[in-house]
């Protein structure tokens, strides 16, 4: 297991129009097994970041460590789930869940047993050897959760991994991540828009302000734990709500703001 | 309470029975995308079928000239092509014609998308050998493949290798940018997901961009398949030696249109059969592919 750290992490993109600061010197450092969450308004460049977290994207300035040690390119090492859940259509779901083993070349013996397991956690029994097409929305993420988490990756990148899915669904996604996440401990990096899904999810959270992306308020969760469902009506939930959507909405205003003002 | 629960559901059930609503015609057939009986989809069919060779007789029937036998009328009857074909087949070694152009059309369509389809994917995943290809494939796409018969024939003579590079020009430049814009439309996500789970490029390239382009390019081949019969027929009856055109060609001089429409008709089925090959094989090679081909 691991950390993760961005050191000054600045992006720009440029347009017609001149440079865009999409990222303004992130900085910010996820301790081994925590599960950090960022929220912010559409469009504040969380979903940037964490491509850059993952090596996908090269950030123009600044430095993403894991275990101090630079990680510019994409590796096992930082496992991604991603909201359009991107399984492989031609693949069973068992071969989809094994395909980062199959790379490392692991022994079809101990892949089988790893999916095997993961097939029954992930509540798909019966739906190894099916493809992703038969799957509904929600056993469609949890495959792709369960691929990445076959990886053995240190860290786990996780971008809107449930924002397509129906608000019910959702909800027994967001349990069942608990659970995985208290069984497995990995570090998280979970970006959301969705604010009770953060706190629910969350040890601290990152509320990220609008265009040029900065880290506004960090908020630590202290919601015991393991957290099961009932937690969402307790009071104190309803305070850390009532924070965050408190500086959410400042910075929906001000992007609506700086939107009419461009116009 | 269980057995309220059961008598309410009886009840609705036989209620929708009895009260299942009646749509009008209009609301049936004429609300765009709504599916129609499965019945009234084949007889449709049949009755379509059924009208053009109606259509067809009366055609044969009105302009019958009493004057030269049935089969040297200009529009023949369904009956007399249908004795037309079998005579072409006993007798005028018809089947050897539609063994060449046969040949041809595999010959000239393997050749195109053996160098079609790599250069296509490489030129929908690489921007650098797109950049390069692009801009001259994209200009002689609009060139016709039969305005360049008489410079291959200067070229190349009238030999087989004229009648190949023919069907290569018309399915070529077509199926080379077709799998550009299916290579380009795999999804980036795609191949993140593998890059963070370890894969190298290779490995990339080998078990994620290629397996994903693969049911779109066969549709493509399917497609451009069609396509190389028309330049086919085209080269054969601008000069050929044999082939199902040079057969029209020569029919053509002796007044036969019952033998021109059998050949035309030969052309459809085999294409008809080429296609539902494709077809076959979409089905069995991809059964992942949501989409289902009719």
């Amino acid at each position: 297991m691991s950390d993760i750290q961005f050191v000054e992490v600045a992006m720009s993109f440029p347009t017609r129009k001149g440079e865009v600061r999409a990222l303004d010197e992130i900085s910010l450092s996820v301790p081994d097994g925590q599960f950090a969450c960022i929220v912010g308004p559409s469009g504040c460049g969380k979903s940037t970041l964490l491509s850059i977290a993952a090596g996908l994207v090269t950030p123009t300035h600044g430095d993403v460590l894991v275990d101090g040690r630079p990680a510019s390119d994409p590796g096992p090492d930082r496992g991604m789930v991603f909201q359009s859940y991107s399984l492989y259509p031609w693949l069973s779901v068992r071969r989809n869940i094994e395909f980062g083993l199959e790379i490392k070349r692991t022994p079809k013996a101990e892949r089988h047993r790893q999916s095997s397991e993961l097939i029954h956690l992930m509540k798909l029994d019966g739906f190894a050897d099916v493809f992703p097409k038969a799957l509904s929305g929600g056993m469609k993420q949890r495959a792709a959760i369960a691929r990445a988490i076959a990886n053995d990756p240190q860290i786990l990148l996780m971008d809107e991994p449930f924002g397509a899915l129906d608000a019910l669904t959702r909800q027994v996604m967001q349990e069942m991540l608990t659970d995985i996440w208290q069984r497995f401990r990995k570090t998280v990096l979970f970006v959301t828009h969705d604010i009770d899904e953060a706190i629910f999810l969350g040890d601290v959270i990152y509320i990220m302000t609008n265009r040029p992306g900065r880290i506004r308020t960090t908020l630590q969760v202290d919601l015991p734990r393991p957290r099961s469902f009932d937690m969402v009506s307790a009071p104190h939930f309803a305070e850390l709500r009532n924070q965050v959507v408190g500086v959410i909405h400042e910075e929906s205003l001000k992007a609506v703001e700086s939107e009419l003002a461009r116009a | 309470m269980n057995e309220r629960v059961k008598a309410t559901r009886t009840m609705t059930a036989s209620s929708a029975a009895t009260r299942r609503r009646r749509r009008s015609f209009a609301g049936t057939y004429l609300t765009p995308k709504r599916t129609i009986p499965r019945r009234t989809v084949l007889i449709l069919g049949i009755v379509g079928f059924v009208a053009i060779i109606a259509v067809w007789t009366l055609l044969a029937l009105i302009t019958n000239d009493s004057s030269v036998s049935l089969s040297l009328q200009l529009i023949p009857r369904p009956d007399v092509v249908v004795v037309a074909w079998i005579d072409m087949v006993e007798h005028l070694g018809f089947l050897s014609d539609v063994a060449w152009s046969t040949f041809r059309i595999v010959a000239g369509f393997a050749l195109a998308a053996l160098i079609a389809v790599p250069l296509g994917l490489l030129m929908g995943s690489f921007e650098i050998v797109r950049s390069f290809f692009q801009p001259p494939i994209n200009a002689i796409r609009y060139m016709p493949a039969s305005a360049f018969i008489p410079l291959l024939i200067l070229v190349q003579g009238l030999g087989e290798s004229e009648k190949l590079t023919v069907i290569w020009i018309g399915v070529f430049f077509q199926l080379v940018l077709m799998v550009m814009d299916i290579a380009h439309r795999v999804p980036a996500e795609m191949l993140n997901v593998a890059y963070t789970l370890g894969a190298s490029r290779w490995t990339v390239f080998r078990k994620v961009f290629l397996p994903a382009t693969f049911p779109e390019v066969v549709d493509a081949l399917r497609i451009t398949m069609g396509w190389a019969w028309t330049y086919l027929i085209v080269a054969e009856l601008v000069a050929a030696q044999a082939g199902i055109g040079n057969f029209i060609l020569i029919a053509e001089r002796f007044f036969r249109a019952d033998r021109i429409i059998a050949a035309i008709i030969t052309i459809g089925v085999l294409g008809l059969i080429t296609d539902s090959l494709f077809a076959a094989y979409h089905r069995w090679a991809f059964p992942y592919v949501e989409k289902l081909h009719p």
